[in-house]
C-alpha cells in the first residue's frame, strides 16, 4: 500500500519535473544531467548483474560443506564488506594497473560496485537459505537427490522469495552508491551536476533535479521489488 | 608489482596516521549528531498531528532515497549561497549526520514498535507516570534490538567518511589521493587506506557484537 503510494508520488514528481524542465530555464542543464543519468543507469544494470551473481555464489559458498570453498567465500565477504567502497574503486582503478591489470573506468566501477554489494548480498542470501525449513533438505535426502540437486532445485527456489526484500534494499543502496563512480573519471548524474554547477551556478535547481532523479530510481526499484515479492509468494498465500 | 617499503614508512604512514585522526573524529561526531537527529525525526514522524508526521516521513524517505555524496555536494555548494560559510569538515559532518538521522530514526521506531502493546497498557493500568513508563518499562525492552542496529550504523558511517575527500576534507582517503598525485605513486597509500578500513571495521564489528551481548545480559536476564 505504502510502496504503491510512494511509487505514484515519485512518478508524479518525475512528470512534474519533466514539465517544469521543458518549459523553464532548466533546459540549460537538463540534457547534461540526463546524459549523466544514462551513465548511472548503465553502471547500475551492469553492476546489478555482478552483484546478484556474487550474492548467490558467495552466499551458497559460505554454506558449502567443503571447507576451502567456505573459507574463500568468508574471506571475500569480510574483505569487501570491511573496506570502504570508495577505497575499493580507487584500488581497482589506480593500483591494479601495477599488477598488470588495466581496467577501463566502466570496468573498474562495475567490478567495484558489484563485488562490494555482492558481499553484502551474500549475507542476505545466506540468511534466506538458512531460513528455509530443514525438513526440505531432509526430505530431498530421503528422496535420494544428490546434494547439488537438492540445493539448486529445492532450497534455492524457496530462498529466493525470502531474499528479495533484502536484495531490493541493497539494489537501492547500490544505485545510490553509483554516485561515487566519478572517482574513476565517469561522468554520472552526481558529477554532471557538479560540472553544471560550475558552468551555470544554478546550484539549488541543479542539485534538486539530480536528487529527484535518484529518488525516482530508488522508488522504482522499491516498487519493482515489492511486485516481484508479491508475485513469488502468491502461491504461499493460498489457504490449505 | 611495484611496492617501496621505505616510501611506505617515511611518507605514507605518517601522513595517513594524521589523517586517520580526522576520519575517526568525523565518524564519532557525525554518529553523535545522527543519534540525536534520528530521535528528533522519529518523534516528528510519530507525532499525532498528521501534517507533521506526513512531512517528517516524506523527508525521511527522500533523504534515504538519494545518495549521500550528492547531499554532501548540496550542502557544500548551497550553504555558502545563503551566507552560511562553514569549514568543509563541518559541512561534511552535517551531511553525514543528516543522512544517517533518517536511518537511525527508522531504527528507533522499529525498536519502540517491537515492545508489545500489552506493556504500555499494563503501565497505564499500574498508573505509572510517563517518565517511569519509559524509563522502567519501554526503554529497557526496546534497547536490545536498537543497540546492534545503531552499532552497524556506526561502522557504516565510518565507511562513509571517505566521501568527504570529494570536498577536500583531509581524511584518510584524501591524504592518499594527495600522496598519489604528489609522488605519482598510488599503490602504497591506497592499499594502506584499504587495510586501515578493513582492520577498523573488523574491530568495530567485534565491539558491536560484544556490546550487544553485554546489553542482552544486563537488561534481559
Amino acid at each position: 500500500m505504502n510502496v504503491r503510494y510512494s511509487a505514484i508520488a515519485a512518478l508524479i514528481a518525475f512528470l512534474l519535473g519533466l514539465a517544469v524542465a521543458t518549459f523553464s530555464e532548466l533546459r540549460i542543464f537538463l540534457p547534461a544531467l540526463l546524459r549523466g543519468a544514462a551513465v548511472t543507469i548503465e553502471i547500475s544494470i551492469l553492476s546489478a548483474i555482478l552483484f546478484f551473481s556474487m550474492s548467490f555464489i558467495a552466499g551458497i559458498g559460505r554454506l558449502n560443506s567443503i571447507r576451502p570453498i567456505r573459507w574463500i567465500s568468508t574471506i571475500y565477504i569480510e574483505v569487501f564488506r570491511g573496506t570502504s567502497l570508495l577505497v575499493i574503486l580507487f584500488w581497482f582503478f589506480f593500483v591494479l594497473p601495477s599488477f598488470g591489470v588495466v581496467l577501463s573506468p566502466t570496468q573498474a566501477a562495475v567490478l567495484g560496485l558489484g563485488l562490494n554489494f555482492g558481499a553484502y548480498g551474500a549475507e542476505v542470501v545466506r540468511g534466506a537459505i538458512t531460513a528455509v525449513p530443514k525438513g526440505q533438505k531432509e526430505a530431498s535426502a530421503a528422496l535420494n537427490l544428490p546434494d547439488w540437486k537438492s540445493t539448486l532445485r529445492i532450497v534455492i527456489p524457496q530462498a529466493i522469495p525470502i531474499a528479495i526484500p533484502g536484495l531490493s534494499n541493497l539494489t537501492i543502496e547500490m544505485i545510490k552508491a553509483t554516485a561515487l563512480v566519478s572517482a574513476v573519471t565517469l561522468v554520472d548524474i552526481t558529477f554532471a551536476s557538479v560540472q553544471q554547477n560550475q558552468i551555470h551556478y544554478r546550484t539549488l535547481d541543479i542539485f534538486i533535479v539530480a536528487m529527484v532523479i535518484y529518488y525516482c530510481f530508488s522508488q522504482l526499484i522499491r516498487f519493482g521489488g515489492a511486485i516481484l515479492e508479491a508475485r513469488m509468494t502468491r502461491h504461499l498465500a493460498r489457504p490449505h | 608489482m611495484d611496492w617501496q617499503w621505505d616510501f611506505t614508512f617515511e611518507v605514507v604512514l605518517p601522513r595517513l596516521w594524521e589523517a586517520a585522526g580526522i576520519t575517526v573524529y568525523a565518524t564519532v561526531v557525525s554518529f553523535a549528531f545522527a543519534l540525536v537527529g534520528g530521535l528528533i525525526l522519529m518523534l516528528l514522524k510519530m507525532s499525532s498531528f498528521k501534517p507533521v508526521s506526513f512531512v517528517a516521513s516524506e523527508v525521511i524517505e527522500f533523504i534515504r532515497g538519494t545518495p549521500l555524496l550528492i547531499q554532501i555536494f548540496f550542502l557544500f555548494f548551497v550553504l555558502p549561497q545563503v551566507n552560511i560559510t562553514l569549514p568543509p569538515l563541518t559541512t561534511g559532518i552535517l551531511a553525514i549526520a543528516i543522512y544517517n538521522s533518517a536511518l537511525t530514526a527508522e531504527v528507533y521506531r522499529a525498536g519502540l514498535q517491537a515492545v508489545p502493546r500489552g506493556q504500555w497498557e499494563a503501565a497505564i493500568a499500574l498508573n505509572l507516570s510517563t517518565y517511569r513508563t519509559f524509563r522502567k518499562i519501554i526503554i529497557p525492552q526496546s534497547l536490545p534490538p536498537i543497540i546492534p542496529a545503531l552499532g552497524n550504523y556506526l561502522v557504516a558511517i565510518f565507511k562513509e567518511t571517505p566521501l568527504l575527500s570529494f570536498v577536500a576534507v583531509g581524511e584518510i582517503m584524501h591524504a592518499s589521493k594527495l600522496i598519489g598525485s604528489e609522488y605519482y605513486r598510488f599503490n602504497e597509500a591506497v592499499t594502506l587506506a584499504g587495510i586501515f578500513f578493513l582492520v577498523m571495521s573488523l574491530v568495530a564489528a567485534a565491539l558491536v557484537r560484544a556490546t550487544e551481548n553485554y546489553v542482552k545480559r544486563s537488561i534481559l536476564h
